[in-house]
């Protein structure tokens, strides 16, 4: 789960990680009085979870507090289009609006879990203020690694080893390794995947400050963090899988015309494969999940019928937990209360697999029963 | 003719009172599988089945029986109490199939166990199988199993079982399947898996069934290419998934260049596997290799 910057700002403050002055608005008045308080001039920033809100002009300086609440009227209410938003963009609720700063030098800094060493790693680079990926293509040695141990945690020489490599020292380096201390602290106590601070700025005066920041929250531990797990903010998601991920259904909403119904997500995906080696797109991504029953089965056609895209349809259940007779009575329901019928192709494989296939050939619907990947791709493709 | 688990093997199942424990040991023991006992704090002196004692605590459970392996389905948020509990005890194997185990607490798991004599296979994971021992530590359907000497090591559950039955349909047979799971941290991964069958003389051939995110496959190529002198054949599956989306698994998200699909297929052509052109191909290229090398 990913938080707003101003969200995640106020997540790292309290451990230890400055940041720099300013108030979230969610009105022109609201931002022109943050301003005010801040001394006029100060810089407005949409809040969307979407990254390159820059170049998007998401992000402006205002020379008075008048400025800002103009910059906000402007903001608040429409849509941001950023390079990683897609061309419906991310909708604009509200504003985080901070004190200016005079930027010395631009860091980077993350903390994210490193599958590999199955450690959490600390990335660091003296290129900040840039996509850290381009970074780390363009010149892998600008990027600088140190793991954390799990079973005694960050320690302080390594705060003082990352900090050399950045080329700060005396004071700054104390600052950074206490900042980079309690990063990790938020990101053990917190349940984070992701931290990243970027840029981390060092400003004229000589102190670090995070001018941006991001948070990912681990979704898997959002049960024993009540109050970050209210946070979310649904308006930044696909409306499709808000509803779908309400239902315990894994749903990931593509370009194609072709909707899959599967159940497991590595079977999932070899489908979406198989459909696009026959010549067609996948619709979606969609894992119904091993212990689905008749209903859920039923919401996930629904779900995906939903989507105007969907031109034809394939289900591939390979049974297991997962029982095909459910599946085609779920599958039935849902073509029988949908107000349009697009092709439909299945393929059921496993636990009660006949009791299914009868199923479905007594419920009279207009479908393609076949037994194998290749007839199912082939199947796909006759119905496009 | 099996890796990590045989008729053998001592089977322990944590949370066998459960509705999804109860459901599994029981096709577990109908396969075959030598079920020794149960453990479900608070259930102590029941029995499952008839003749499965259950005990409170997993080191009871090892003293009374003798258990070496134990299969968990405890949920995700008391798993990792569940797994090192296991690990106390000194169990050689734990299977954890709970999907949703948070990535601190497997963290945690996987470094405290580093150089004991615990493995761990999974979280979120199907388990494992050697038909020819008759031994079914997992959720597979045990049927569509045909014993024999193609080893097979996937990191996705029904993906598994359709490359299974893929082999099966052909008469090909497999001495172990082993689903290392879906996470982006999990214990045992595709270099344990290949080390083992490697060394194991009734393995004849080995398929790989990889996906996008993470370095994991890269790694495998690394060591097939260095390593392993029987053939192998492998499949990348999530082609066609944006970057930068999480396809159900954890671990299934483009992030680096090397989490791409055609990156992984790249580095395992160059360390000499077949490559497996479609997920609907996978038995028909084992057959290409079996007996090739």
């Amino acid at each position: 789960m990913k938080l707003h910057e101003y969200q995640a700002k106020a997540l790292l403050a309290p451990y230890g990680v400055p940041t720099p002055q300013g108030e979230v608005a969610r009105s022109a008045q609201e931002a022109a009085a943050a301003a005010e308080r801040l001394g006029g001039k100060a810089v407005v920033k949409a809040q969307v979870h979407a990254g390159g809100r820059g170049k998007a002009g998401g992000v402006k300086v205002a020379a008075s507090a008048r400025e800002a609440g103009e910059v906000a009227e402007a903001l608040i209410g429409a849509s941001l289009v950023t390079a990683q938003t897609g061309p419906q963009g991310a909708p604009v609720h509200s504003v985080l609006v901070e004190q200016t700063v005079d930027v010395a030098r631009e860091l980077y800094v993350s903390i994210t879990t490193d599958g590999g060493r199955k450690r959490p790693v600390v990335i660091a680079s003296a290129a900040g203020g840039v996509e850290i990926e381009q970074v780390a293509e363009s010149d892998p040695s600008a990027i600088i690694t140190e793991a954390i141990d799990p079973a005694i945690g960050f320690q302080p020489y390594q705060g003082r080893r990352v900090a050399a490599a950045l080329g700060l020292t005396g004071g700054q380096s104390r600052a950074f390794a206490s900042m980079l201390a309690a990063c990790h602290r938020a990101y053990v106590e917190k349940d984070l995947t992701m931290v990243e601070i970027n840029p981390l700025v060092v400003t004229e005066q000589g102190a670090l400050l995070a001018l941006d920041a991001k948070v990912s929250l681990d979704d898997d531990a959002l049960f024993r963090h009540e109050a970050e797990a209210a946070l979310r903010d649904e308006s930044q998601e696909d409306a499709l899988e808000v509803e779908a991920s309400a239902r315990g259904i894994a749903y990931v909403k593509l370009d194609g015309d072709v909707g899959c119904m599967v159940n497991g997500a590595g079977l999932a995906m070899a489908t979406m494969d198989t459909v696009k080696a026959a010549g067609a797109d996948p619709a979606n991504f969609l894992d119904v999940g091993g212990g689905a029953n008749e209903e859920k089965v039923s919401q996930a056609i629904q779900l995906m019928l939903a989507d105007p895209s969907v031109l034809r349809v394939l289900v591939n259940v390979f049974g297991g937990i997962l029982r095909c007779d459910v599946v085609a009575r779920g599958v039935a329901d849902a073509y029988a209360k949908a107000d349009r019928q697009p092709p439909l192709v299945v393929r059921l494989l496993g636990t009660n697999v006949d009791d299914g296939k009868r199923i479905l050939a007594e419920s009279g619907l207009d479908l393609t029963l076949v037994d194998t990947l290749q007839e199912a791709a082939a199947a796909i493709k006759a119905a496009g | 003719m099996s890796i990590l688990v045989n008729s053998e093997s001592r089977v322990l199942i944590q949370g066998i009172t459960g509705r999804e424990g109860s459901f599994h040991a029981q096709r577990c023991i109908d396969y075959g599988t030598n079920v020794v006992a149960g453990v479900t704090p608070g259930k102590g002196g029941e029995t499952f089945g008839g003749s499965v004692p259950v005990f409170d605590s997993v080191r009871e459970a090892v003293e009374e029986t003798g258990a070496d392996l134990s299969l968990i389905f405890v949920p995700a948020p008391f798993a990792a109490d569940a797994m090192l509990e296991c690990a106390d005890a000194g169990i050689g194997l734990m299977v954890c199939i709970a999907e949703g185990v948070p990535v601190r607490d497997t963290t945690t798991v996987v470094r405290h166990i580093e150089g004991s004599g615990t493995r761990l296979l999974g979280p979120n994971c199907p388990g494992l199988i050697s038909p020819g021992e008759r031994a079914k530590v997992g959720i597979m359907p045990g049927n569509i199993h045909l014993p024999g000497k193609v080893g097979v090591v996937s990191r996705s559950g029904t993906l598994t079982y359709e490359a299974v039955n893929q082999l099966t349909e052909l008469g090909i047979g497999q001495s172990t399947c082993v689903g290392i799971g879906g996470d982006p941290v999990s214990g045992t991964g595709f270099v344990d898996v290949l080390e083992q069958f490697n060394a194991d003389p009734e393995t004849e051939a080995v398929v790989l069934i990889g996906e996008i995110g993470g370095t994991k496959e890269q790694e495998a190529a690394a060591y097939i290419a260095e390593r392993v002198d029987k053939p192998v054949a492998a499949l990348i599956v999530g082609q066609t998934a944006p970057p930068g989306r999480r396809m159900g698994h954890a671990g299934a998200v483009i992030t680096g260049k090397a989490a791409l699909a055609s990156e992984k297929v790249r580095a395992l052509a160059e360390a000499g596997c077949a490559i497996i052109p479609s997920p609907a191909e996978i038995g028909a290229t084992v057959r290409g290799i079996v007996g090739s090398k």
